[in-house]
Formats: C-alpha cells, sequence, structure tokens
C-alpha cells in the first residue's frame, strides 16, 4: 500500500493491512477508522483512516504513537454475472486497454483498479446488454500515454482475429490522451476492415456519476449496430451536454483540450456522423458498408521514425543525431510548413541519406503548401515532402507504416501522398 | 438512553464563507441571470462490491435528467465539471482552521477531502466535495457546555431553478461557494435553547470577520427526538428566531403520534392489508371538483379500507392528526391529495357518497376507517400505497423522517432518512498537511470573542452592557464602531440596535432585512440633518419593507425643515391657543408639546422643539 518505509514496517509488524480497523492513540487524540491506501501526496508520517462517519483523515504518527488491530477485513466476492447472448442482438467485442474508460474505484479505499472482467466494463453501462450481445477482452492494461507502437500492433491483431471470427463490431475502450495515435495506427494497419471499429474514451472517470464513459459506450454500441459503417472511429461527446454525440474517422480526429467533454475535433472534415441521446444518427456524407469480407490486417512499422515541432530558433545542432538516425521524420512546420533557413540543410543531409522527411502544419487546420515562401521553397528542394491537410501525429504513424510495408522509399513516399483510411484530402470547402 | 427530557435536539449549521469558490477563482455570489442549459444525466454508480442501487438506478431509467445554466462571473468549466479542481482557497482553508480552533476542536494532522455522492443533480459532478477539518470542541452557552462533533469544510451546491417534467433545471451560481458545517452533539433541551445555541454559533462564525451575511448565507439543519419518538431532520431552516416554533412544533408532532399509537394500541388495531377497490363508479355523480377534475381526465377513485383508524387520522378536536401525514406521504407521488373518513362529508364530497362508500366496502363498525384517492390509476394506487404504509407505521410509533419546514413554523414530510453517505476520496486534490507552525500562528491571532468585542465597546464607546450584548448578538460591532466613529453617534446607534430593534422585530419585521449598508446610510443622512434622530423608528419601518431610504423619507415627510419654517408653525400652533397660554403662562409648554411634535416630529428634534416652544410663549404673553 506504498506507505513509506518506517510505517509499513510498523504496520507490518501489527498485521494491518488494508482494510484493517485500526485505533491509533496519538498526542492525545483516539482516531478509530479503517487503513486506507497512502495517498501519493501525503506526509511520510501520516496514516490515512476512513472514519465510521465516511471521511478519511491523515493522522500523524509520533514516537509515542499507539496503534492497535481492531478487525481485520472481510475479503469481498466480486458477482461476475453470466448473461446469455440473444439470438435478435448483433455481437460486439470490448477490447479493454486501460485508461479512464476502463477503470473503476474501489469505493472502499478509493483506490482505482482496471477493469479485468467483462461485467466490470459492462457493469457501468448494463443497459447495453439491450443494444447488443457485447463480451469483453482486455488486452492490456495501461495509460494512454504509456501505449507504443508495439500495443498498436497487437492490437490491430487483436481486432482482425475478432472480426474474422464472427465479431460484428469491435468497440475499444482507451485513454484519450493518445487516443488520436492509436486510432490512426490501426485505419492504416486495418485498411479495408469490413466491421465498424470503433474506439471510444472518457474525459471524466468512470466512478463518477457524471462520467460520459458509459454515455459515449452507448452511443458507440448503438453506432455499431444501426450504422452500417466499416472503417476505424472514435466516438466521444460532441458537446459539454450528455445528449450530443459525435463519430470521427480515426486518422483525422485529435484530442483539442485538456479536459472538456467535447475536447475530440475532427480536423479539416466534418465529423462522419452525430448521434442524439436517444441513438437516432445523422451522416454528414457517404462511407464504406459493413461486409463479410475477410479483414487483412499489416501491423509493420519503421520503428526509427520521429516526430518534431518547429519553433522560432529551432537550432540544427540539438536534432542532427536524432534526425540522422530516423528513417521517417516528421515535422509539424509554421504556417503552411516551414521551418527556419538553419533547418533546410540538415533536412537536405536527412533526404540524401534515404530518409523520408514529412512537412505537416501547427496550425492543424488546412493544407500544407511550400511553394509559396523562398523557403518552402528551398525545403522542397532540399527534399522535403508535403501531404495535403494531414495531421502531424496522424502523419507520424502513417509514415511508419508506409516505410514498412512499401519495398522501397520512392513507393513509401507515394503511399503518403494517397489517402488510405480518409487521412487527407486535396479539397476543402467553406461551410455554407 | 436516560428519559428524564422531554426532547433532545442537535444542529447542524451551514455558512458560506466569503471568499471566491473554494476549488475555483469565481466569484461566489449569486446572480439574478442564467445563460445556457447543457444537458447532463447522473448515472448511479457501482458500489465496491460491483453491484448498482436498484432504485437509484431505476430513477436514471426513467430518463431523469438535468440542465445547467452558467452566469457570468461565477461559473467557469470547474462548475461544469468540465475541468478538475483547482488548488483549495487558501482563505477558505484558514477560516475554517480558524474557528475550529475558537471551538477548541482538534485539528485533523492532514486534511483529505472527499467525494459524497449525491445523485439529485445539485452537483455537475454526482458528489460534493467535504472535508473533516477538526472533531471534539465545543461552546459555552448560558454555563452549559454543547459538544461540536465535527467542523466540515466542504463546497455549496448548485441552485435548484425548476423542475419540468423529467428535467430539473440547475443555475451554477452556488455551486462551489465554500461552507463551513459544523454538527452540534445533540446537548440541547428546550426549544430556547436550540435557538441560543445557533446564535452562539452564528456569533462565532461572524467573529472570523470571513462570512456572508444575508439571506440564504447560513442554513441550520435540525435533527430533533423526543423519549420513544425518532430522530427527524428538519432540513435548511433560515430563520433563527423561528427555530424554538419549529423545534417546538416537531416535539408536539412527535407526542401526537405516541399519543395516537397508544389510541391504536388499546383498540387493538392491527396493520392492514392495502388492498386498492376501485370506487369510481360509486362518485360518477359526484360534484366534488377534485373528484370530477381527476374523472373527466381519465382518472379513477381507488379506496382501501383502513379498519380500526377512525378519529386518529383527524380527531379529538384536531388534536390527532395521522390523516395530514398520510396525505404528506402520498402527495410525495404526485397527487394533489387524499380523502380519509375523518374529514368527509367536506371538500364538495357530500354525506350521500360518504355513507355510499362506507356501506359498500363494509366499513360501518365503531373504528372503520378508509381512505381515497381520485387520480389516474398508477398515480392513485402509488400514492395510497405510501399513505396506508403510513397509516400501518403509526402502530409502530414516530418513522425517522428527512422533512421541510414550513413558514408557519411546522414541517412536512419530505423523505425517509438517508443512509450512511457514500464518500470516496477525491483524489484531484492533494491533502492538505497542517503543521505546527501554521496553528501556533493561528492561536496566537485568533479574532476577538464576542465577550471581548462587548468589553471592547462598552470602554471605548461608553455604552452599557445591555447595548453592547445586542449588538454583539446581531454582529453589528462594525457597523456600530464605524457609524461611533464617523458620525460620534455611538448613544443614538446603541439606543437603535438595542430598543427600536427589538421593538420592531417585536412587531414581527425583518431587520436583518436592512443591510448594514443602509443603516450607516441612514446614520449619514442623519448627519446632514436630512431628518431628526426621532425619526429613525419610523424609517427603519419602511426601509425593513424593502422602501429605498430616500423614497422612505419623502413618503413619511421627514425632510428636516429649517428654523424659520419651525417658528413658524410653532408660532402658529402658539397663536391658535392664545387664549390657554394667557391662563396657564410657562406652564403651557408641557401640554402643547403634544400639538408641536404632532407638527414637526421627525423634522426638528425634541430639544429644539421645547426651546422654541418656549421662546414663542415668552413672545407671547411678554
Amino acid at each position: 500500500m506504498s506507505y513509506s518505509a518506517a510505517l509499513s514496517k510498523l504496520l507490518g509488524s501489527i498485521s494491518a493491512k488494508e482494510g484493517s480497523m485500526l485505533n491509533i492513540d496519538s498526542h492525545g487524540q483516539t482516531f478509530t477508522g479503517t487503513l486506507m491506501p497512502h495517498n501519493e501526496s501525503s506526509a511520510p508520517d501520516v496514516i490515512v483512516l476512513k472514519m465510521k462517519s465516511g471521511y478519511n483523515v491523515g493522522i500523524r504518527v509520533h514516537d509515542d504513537s499507539a496503534i492497535k488491530v481492531l478487525d481485520q477485513p472481510i475479503e469481498r466476492v466480486k458477482k461476475e454475472i453470466e448473461v446469455e447472448p440473444k439470438k435478435s442482438l448483433k455481437n460486439i467485442v470490448l477490447i479493454g486497454t486501460g485508461g479512464t474508460i476502463a477503470s473503476y474505484v474501489d469505493y472502499r479505499t478509493g483506490a482505482v483498479h482496471p477493469a479485468l472482467s467483462t461485467s466490470d466494463m459492462v457493469n457501468a453501462v448494463p443497459e447495453i446488454r439491450d443494444v447488443a450481445n457485447i463480451s469483453a477482452r482486455v488486452l492490456f492494461s495501461i495509460f494512454s500515454e504509456n501505449m507504443n507502437v508495439d500495443h498498436w500492433q497487437e492490437l490491430a491483431k487483436a481486432v482482425a482475429e475478432e472480426i474474422n471470427s464472427g465479431a460484428d463490431a469491435i468497440i475499444i475502450p482507451h485513454g484519450t490522451d493518445t487516443m488520436g495515435y492509436t486510432a490512426a495506427a490501426l485505419s492504416f494497419m486495418l485498411g479495408d476492415v469490413s466491421k465498424p471499429v470503433v474506439f471510444v474514451g472518457a474525459q471524466r472517470s468512470s466512478d463518477r456519476p457524471s462520467s460520459d464513459a458509459s454515455s459515449n459506450l452507448l452511443a458507440a454500441a448503438r453506432f455499431c449496430v444501426k450504422g452500417d459503417r466499416a472503417g476505424v472511429f472514435v466516438i466521444m461527446h460532441d458537446t459539454p451536454g450528455d445528449d450530443s454525440f459525435a463519430v470521427h474517422t480515426g486518422s483525422r480526429v485529435r484530442k483539442m483540450h485538456t479536459s472538456r467533454r467535447d475536447a475530440f475535433h475532427s480536423i479539416n472534415v466534418p465529423p462522419v456522423a452525430y448521434i442524439d441521446k436517444d441513438g437516432n444518427i445523422e451522416f454528414t456524407g457517404e462511407g464504406r458498408h459493413v461486409s463479410t469480407e475477410k479483414t487483412e490486417v499489416r501491423t509493420n512499422m519503421e520503428k526509427n521514425t520521429i516526430l518534431l515541432q518547429f519553433y522560432p530558433g529551432m537550432d540544427p545542432a540539438l536534432f542532427e543525431s536524432a534526425i540522422m538516425k530516423s528513417k521517417g521524420i516528421v515535422i509539424a512546420g509554421s504556417g503552411l510548413g516551414h521551418v527556419n533557413e538553419n533547418m533546410v540543410p540538415l533536412i537536405k543531409k536527412a533526404t540524401d541519406n534515404g530518409s523520408v522527411v514529412v512537412i505537416t502544419s501547427q496550425c492543424l487546420n488546412g493544407q500544407t503548401n511550400l511553394n509559396v515562401y523562398n523557403t518552402g521553397r528551398d525545403m522542397l528542394v532540399a527534399g522535403a515532402m508535403t501531404v495535403h491537410d494531414m495531421l502531424p501525429e496522424t502523419a507520424y504513424v502513417k509514415l511508419m507504416w508506409a516505410l514498412a510495408n512499401t519495398k522501397n522509399i520512392e513507393t513509401a513516399k507515394e503511399v503518403m501522398k494517397t489517402p488510405i483510411a480518409g487521412e487527407s484530402s486535396d479539397r476543402r470547402t467553406i461551410d455554407v | 438512553m436516560s428519559e428524564d427530557y422531554e426532547m433532545m435536539c442537535g444542529i447542524e449549521i451551514h455558512q458560506q464563507l466569503d471568499t471566491k469558490k473554494l476549488f475555483c477563482s469565481c466569484e461566489s455570489c449569486l446572480c439574478e441571470e442564467g445563460v445556457g442549459a447543457y444537458y447532463r444525466r447522473l448515472r448511479p454508480t457501482t458500489s465496491e462490491t460491483g453491484e448498482v442501487d436498484r432504485a437509484a438506478l431505476a430513477q436514471f431509467q426513467r430518463d431523469m435528467g438535468f440542465r445547467y445554466q452558467c452566469s457570468e462571473g461565477t461559473t467557469c468549466l470547474v462548475e461544469l465539471d468540465e475541468e478538475p479542481p483547482h488548488e483549495i482557497n487558501a482563505d477558505a482553508m484558514e477560516t475554517s482552521l480558524v474557528f475550529s480552533t475558537m471551538l477548541g476542536a482538534n485539528i485533523i494532522d492532514e486534511i483529505q477531502f472527499m467525494r459524497k455522492i449525491v445523485v439529485d443533480g445539485s452537483n455537475t459532478s454526482g458528489f460534493q466535495r467535504t472535508s473533516l477539518v477538526a472533531t471534539d470542541g465545543s461552546i459555552d452557552v448560558n454555563g452549559k457546555k454543547i459538544g461540536i462533533l465535527s467542523v466540515c469544510l466542504e463546497e455549496d451546491a448548485a441552485r435548484k431553478i425548476e423542475t419540468k417534467g423529467n428535467e430539473i433545471l440547475y443555475r451554477l451560481d452556488r455551486l462551489g461557494i465554500p461552507l463551513i458545517e459544523i454538527a452540534t452533539a445533540p446537548d440541547m433541551r428546550t426549544p430556547e435553547e436550540v435557538m441560543e445555541v445557533a446564535y452562539r454559533i452564528g456569533m462565532l462564525l461572524r467573529a472570523t470577520k470571513r462570512v456572508k451575511r444575508g439571506i440564504g448565507t447560513i442554513r441550520e439543519d435540525l435533527n430533533i427526538s423526543i423519549p420513544n419518538g425518532a430522530r427527524i431532520e428538519l432540513k435548511g431552516v433560515q430563520e433563527l428566531r423561528m427555530l424554538p416554533e419549529f423545534v417546538q412544533n416537531e416535539v408536539n408532532r412527535q407526542k401526537m403520534l405516541l399519543n395516537v399509537r397508544e389510541i391504536l394500541t388499546k383498540r387493538g388495531t392491527k396493520a392492514v392489508p392495502v388492498e386498492m377497490i376501485d370506487v369510481t363508479d360509486i362518485f360518477k355523480t359526484s360534484e366534488s371538483k377534485v373528484i370530477k377534475g381527476a374523472l373527466d381526465d381519465k382518472g379513477k377513485v381507488i379506496a382501501v379500507k383502513l379498519p380500526g383508524f377512525a378519529g386518529v387520522m383527524n380527531g379529538n378536536n384536531k388534536t390527532l392528526r395521522l390523516g395530514s401525514e398520510m396525505a404528506q406521504y402520498a402527495r410525495t407521488k404526485g397527487v394533489k391529495g387524499i380523502f380519509h373518513s375523518d374529514e368527509l362529508p367536506n371538500y364538495g364530497i357530500e354525506q350521500k357518497y360518504v355513507d355510499d362508500l362506507k356501506n359498500f366496502l363494509g366499513m360501518i363498525g365503531e373504528f372503520d376507517a378508509f381512505v381515497i384517492c381520485a387520480a389516474k390509476e398508477k398515480k392513485a394506487t402509488d400514492a395510497l400505497q405510501m399513505a396506508v404504509d403510513r397509516a400501518n407505521y403509526a402502530l409502530l410509533g414516530v418513522p425517522e423522517e428527512t422533512r421541510d419546514p414550513l413558514p408557519d413554523g411546522t414541517s412536512k414530510y419530505s423523505r425517509p432518512l438517508p443512509g450512511a453517505a457514500r464518500m470516496y476520496p477525491e483524489t484531484d486534490v492533494p491533502p492538505t498537511l497542517i503543521t505546527t507552525e501554521r496553528m501556533n500562528r493561528i492561536r496566537a491571532n485568533l479574532p476577538e470573542f464576542p465577550e471581548q468585542i462587548e468589553k471592547r465597546l462598552m470602554k471605548q464607546y461608553g455604552i452599557n452592557q445591555q447595548q453592547a450584548q445586542q449588538i454583539v448578538r446581531h454582529s453589528y460591532d462594525d457597523l456600530f464602531a464605524k457609524i461611533a466613529d464617523e458620525y460620534g453617534m455611538a448613544s443614538v446607534a446603541a439606543t437603535m440596535f438595542l430598543n427600536t430593534f427589538t421593538e420592531l422585530e417585536h412587531d414581527g419585521l425583518d431587520m436583518n432585512a436592512v443591510s448594514h449598508d443602509v443603516i450607516f446610510e441612514m446614520f449619514s443622512m442623519l448627519k446632514q440633518n436630512r431628518f431628526s434622530k426621532e425619526a429613525i423608528p419610523v424609517l427603519l419601518r419602511e426601509l425593513a419593507v424593502g422602501t429605498d431610504i430616500e423614497k422612505a423619507i419623502k413618503k413619511l415627510g421627514l425632510e428636516s425643515v429649517d428654523a424659520d419654517e419651525a417658528v413658524a408653525i410653532i408660532a402658529k400652533i402658539v397663536k391658535e391657543r392664545e387664549d390657554f397660554i394667557r391662563s396657564k403662562g410657562l406652564d403651557a409648554i408641557g401640554p402643547l408639546m403634544g400639538p408641536v411634535m404632532g407638527a414637526l416630529r421627525g423634522k426638528i428634534d425634541g430639544k429644539q422643539a421645547n426651546d422654541l416652544l418656549a421662546q414663542e410663549i415668552t413672545k407671547l404673553i411678554g
């Protein structure tokens, strides 16, 4: 329970464990309560007790403090509810990866645990069982900032496996921080996937009554069942309210706010569809229908790929070694896609060395264009390439995939220019 | 439990602090306007054993939703639950520590905020953030020690604006205002003592100088029980002076219920089965508005037999009122009310219908009774289920309840007492370690206690103890000192606070409705001779009902007159009574002061009137 070494020893010596009922006599005050796990921000000499009133209090333990165990905790058994699948309903497989959406709180201790079973995940939204037959598979249990390329590969394989074994749709609860990257990675790895593969996240953890986890999950299930769209999508709130959801193309979506429920936005395109609180779906355009085709998965990735953000005064000397070690380099440039003139020779050195340098824009919105200003033209001469209005993160993921799944640099560059999963476009319009 | 007392009562006081909000830097005040209406739902979360509270889930599945309004300056993403809480407001935390120290309470070494689950929509997050700051304090009230169980620092809830169908509209301005919650031990034994304790705690809170004043900034919950009765929580009383009345009425109510139990036990009344009988046909031709309205709305009249309950629902000269308790339970299911046999014929239901119904139900014995409800069938049967369950509980005694205070000093049933709160740690807010150095500093700089303030006022401004006590009791000390310092009117102000205020409150006026700023402004105008000090009582009467001070002066015709004008008015009075004056000489001054003050009251002061009158009389008689 991660108390300091001294306190752990003290508690161990009287067989006190998380959940034990303790009596602490410290400097004239007596407290009785249940031993809670140590809070990371607590002082090292503080023991946390949950009092009968429900309040947690931190009690300083002094040399002369007396601690007694009054009672040991009763192990609680969690009930797994077996639910018979209904023939009339479609089958959705939930593939758990971890994150806010797939964790629950032990209300006794306040500790956050990962959801490890179907019921752990479905309990948060029991009515989802009226929408589809749900089975769950926990692949990882990690925060999304700890995701890496290996996880993407394993996830893509698991998705293809489930679809090819008969799943009608896949829902992937995922931490929101890097959900855009994973969605982009699966968009390329799964190619013309025949079923909907939907990422959902939560901006408020599912232990809270106000969590957006359950409504996002329910909207995702409804989209999977009624949407008749194949592809990789992200479904999250479209506004701060629990009554509107947006379906985003997996390769076009970005987390644009640190905390709001409607943090995810489609960039350079409208969302694929909107869903209201009753599950009505309104599409904004055409798309691929669901089919029974086998889903091919291509998970190879060139890991020697980096993503850099240009900033004024960027010093090539600092980045030379990283750039020269990489097969693929994505730079989010300023404006139309610029870097400063000092960086241009380094781009040339990298492309001369056989690497691909892809330029995107920090503006996120709009297409890059290196023909407009001198610097841009110099960058083109140095061998840099642009990829229309592709997001920097998507370009980074796609470049890894393109380099690993093509025979030579020229084909890889061609692949980068060609939309595969709706990730870029040569045409943008004004909303009228 | 010893039973040599008539009642016992504990108080829980919630006081808003005059700081910014507890977890963001929004202003902590209320707004007239709200904008936007973000829709949200609050889902009952799974418990530690992976189970969901079925009742709460059922309510969720009935599609209950909430809409939230924002207000300029007082709400941000934190109130909307779109951003994690910021650091704890330092002033609020300090005030709670200072106040706890004033109660001699033990401060918790490391204070931890908790999430207390609340799914009625009043908190956007679905929980209230609350922390236990101190335990085991006490206060002294009239020589008796009253225990303080706990002092908590927590956030206030959103304000309910309206309920429409299955949506409740809340405004977020109040959400997040820091509250100190003080819970006393159940140490009070008389209704007056309850008020005295509330006054004392209020005074100590205001002594910190960091609490809000005015309507709605302090709310009291009362926990009342009598021997063999039950714990009743009366929630949200705002007027201190009504506390004894609420307590007494609750004591009387519980005694009445014990009386009812005794009567029923003697009769041998047994709990009745809830058997719904459709009696719509009997009332087809009834002219009763309620019944006609329900039947026109495709409703039904449903009856339940209540053998053994006659006379206790409304009997013995209205001192037995179980029927009113039953009706309050029934109304929680959305019906306007029920009719029981003790109150019929009445409400447009004639004797003929009562007789027909009695015969139909076979309720013709001495103590046979019935209850009916006219509404849509589901609503009517739900309501009757509540009413009959309540009637049956009368056999056991007093049910534990949460009740809402009513303006007349009584209360009505609101809901069953809540079970133990579900709380788990607020992990977004780090714990606060309270250092010894910090507590030493707080102890060395405690604010003045009320007794110290009284002594200072007496010494510095020469007022008497009774005046000083009154001023401090109602926390007018700062205002009083300001009036005395700036206008030199200590004695006028002291007299006003002690005598005039008491008199006006006795007449039923709420002096809290007159803000400190308005009182200060009144003295500023008095200083400028806009009116005389004799006008203060009539002026305050106007101010207490909300009249603007300028308008009040005009309305009352208080505008002071100049000396020449006063002389002219007095001369006229003297002239009119010339014969009388010539016969009495200067002895006429006394009798004539009446008519003179009648014409000049509030415009010049009494002494000046006396002098002018003497001067005019002397002039006349030479």
